[in-house]
C-alpha cells in the first residue's frame, strides 16, 4: 500500500509528526551531547567519565586525610562522592532513553 | 630486535621519545613529538594560506577544503555557545587542528602521535579547564559559583550536592585529557601488537607465513577505525571544549 494515499508531497508520517509537535508531544531533544552515536564510542566515554569522577575526588579525599591526618575518613566520603558524582556525569551526557525532553528540575 | 634473541612484543616502545634534530635536538631536547607538533603547524599553516589564495567565488579543493574546516569550526563554536562563541573561535579552531593533526599524522608509518602522551592532552585540556573557569568568573564574577548549586535541588541537600558538583566540575579536565590519550595510545598498541603477530608467525616458515594474513588482515580495517576514532576524537575534544565554554558564558 502506497504510504501517501494520494497527497502530494507530505506522507502519513510527516502529517502524523507535524501534528504531535503542534500538541508538544514530542519535546525536541537538546542536541548538547557529544556525538557517541557509536556504542564502543559511547561506553568508553562514560566509562572515562566515571573513572576520573573517581579519581579525582580519591585524590580529594586522600589530599584532606594527609591535611587533617584523618586517614581514611575522608578518603571513604569522598570515594563515594566520586561515585555519585561520575553517575551525575554519565547521566548528563547519555540520558535513558525516554527521560531526554521531560521537564526535570532534579536532574539539569 | 636483535637476531637470535627470542622475539618480544613491545607495545610500548613506540611512545619512548627521543631527540629529533640531532646535535641541536640533543641540546634542547626536541623530541619527535615536537618534531610533528611543528609539522602539523605548518601544514594547517599551508594549507589555510594556500587555500584562501585562489579567492574564487566557485571554489577549487584546496580552497574548498580549507573554507569547509574554517565553517565546520566557527559552526560548531557558534552553535555550541551562541553569539559570543565568535571570541573564542581562534582558540577552538586552533585546538581542534592541533588534535586533528596529532591523530592523523600519526597514523602514517614512522610517524609519531603526539596526542598519545597524557602530558600533552593533560596540557590541553587543563588549559580549557583553566580557560573556562576564568572567562566564567570574568563574565559573572562571584555568581560563578551558584552553577554547583542547580536551581530546583532542596535546599537541606545543599552541602552534598555542592561537594557532587564540584566533584563533577573538576573531573572534566581528568576525562577531557584522558580520553583522548586512552583512545590514540591503545589505537596504536593494538596496531602495534597485531604487527607483531604477523612477525612473528612469519618466522614460522611457510604455513607460518600464510597464517600471517590473517593479523595483517586484520591490521587493515583497523587503520581504517583508527581514521575514524582519530577525526572523531578530534570533533569530541572540540565539541566539549565549546560545551564547557557555554557553561562558562551562560548557566553560571
Amino acid at each position: 500500500m502506497s504510504g501517501n494515499g494520494g497527497l502530494p508531497h507530505r506522507s502519513f508520517e510527516d502529517r502524523l509528526n507535524e501534528a504531535r509537535q503542534r500538541q508538544g508531544l514530542d519535546t525536541p531533544q537538546p542536541v548538547k551531547t557529544a556525538t557517541g552515536a557509536s556504542g564502543m564510542g559511547s561506553g568508553l566515554r562514560a566509562g572515562v567519565e566515571l573513572v576520573s569522577c573517581e579519581a579525582v575526588a580519591g585524590a580529594i579525599g586522600w589530599g584532606l586525610d594527609r591535611l587533617l591526618h584523618t586517614l581514611p575518613l575522608f578518603l571513604i566520603i569522598f570515594i563515594v562522592l566520586g561515585g555519585v558524582a561520575g553517575i551525575l556525569n554519565v547521566w548528563r551526557l547519555m540520558p535513558p532513553p525516554g527521560d531526554a525532553g521531560r521537564d526535570d528540575k532534579r536532574v539539569p | 630486535m636483535i637476531a637470535g634473541e627470542p622475539f618480544e612484543i613491545r607495545p610500548l616502545e613506540q611512545f619512548e621519545l627521543h631527540p629529533a634534530l640531532g646535535a641541536v635536538g640533543h641540546a634542547v631536547n626536541f623530541t619527535q613529538s615536537n618534531l610533528f607538533m611543528v609539522a602539523g603547524a605548518l601544514l594547517t599553516m599551508a594549507l589555510l594560506v594556500y587555500g584562501s589564495r585562489p579567492r574564487a567565488t566557485v571554489p577549487g579543493r584546496w580552497q574548498s577544503l580549507a573554507e569547509m574546516l574554517y565553517e565546520f569550526v566557527h559552526g560548531m563554536a557558534v552553535d555550541q555557545i551562541g553569539p559570543e562563541g565568535k571570541a573564542f573561535f581562534p582558540f577552538i579552531f586552533t585546538l581542534f587542528v592541533f588534535v586533528l593533526m596529532g591523530n592523523l599524522l600519526g597514523l602514517i608509518p614512522f610517524f609519531f602521535t603526539y596526542t598519545s602522551h597524557i602530558a600533552v592532552t593533560g596540557a590541553l585540556a587543563v588549559f580549557v579547564i583553566c580557560l573556562a573557569t576564568f572567562v566564567a568568573i570574568r563574565t559573572h564574577g562571584l555568581h560563578f559559583f551558584s552553577y554547583f548549586l542547580p536551581e530546583g535541588a532542596p535546599i537541606v541537600l545543599a552541602p552534598l550536592i555542592v561537594m557532587i558538583e564540584i566533584i563533577s566540575y573538576l573531573s572534566r579536565p581528568v576525562s577531557l585529557s584522558m580520553r583522548l590519550f586512552a583512545n590514540m595510545m591503545a589505537g596504536h598498541m593494538i596496531l602495534v601488537v597485531f604487527a607483531s603477530f604477523v612477525v612473528m608467525l612469519g618466522s614460522l616458515g611457510a604455513v607460518g607465513a600464510l597464517g600471517a594474513i590473517i593479523p595483517f588482515g586484520i591490521n587493515i580495517p583497523l587503520i581504517g577505525f583508527e581514521l575514524l576514532v582519530a577525526v572523531l576524537q578530534a570533533y569530541v575534544f572540540a565539541i566539549l571544549t565549546c560545551i564547557y565554554l557555554h557553561d562558562a558564558v551562560h548557566l553560571h
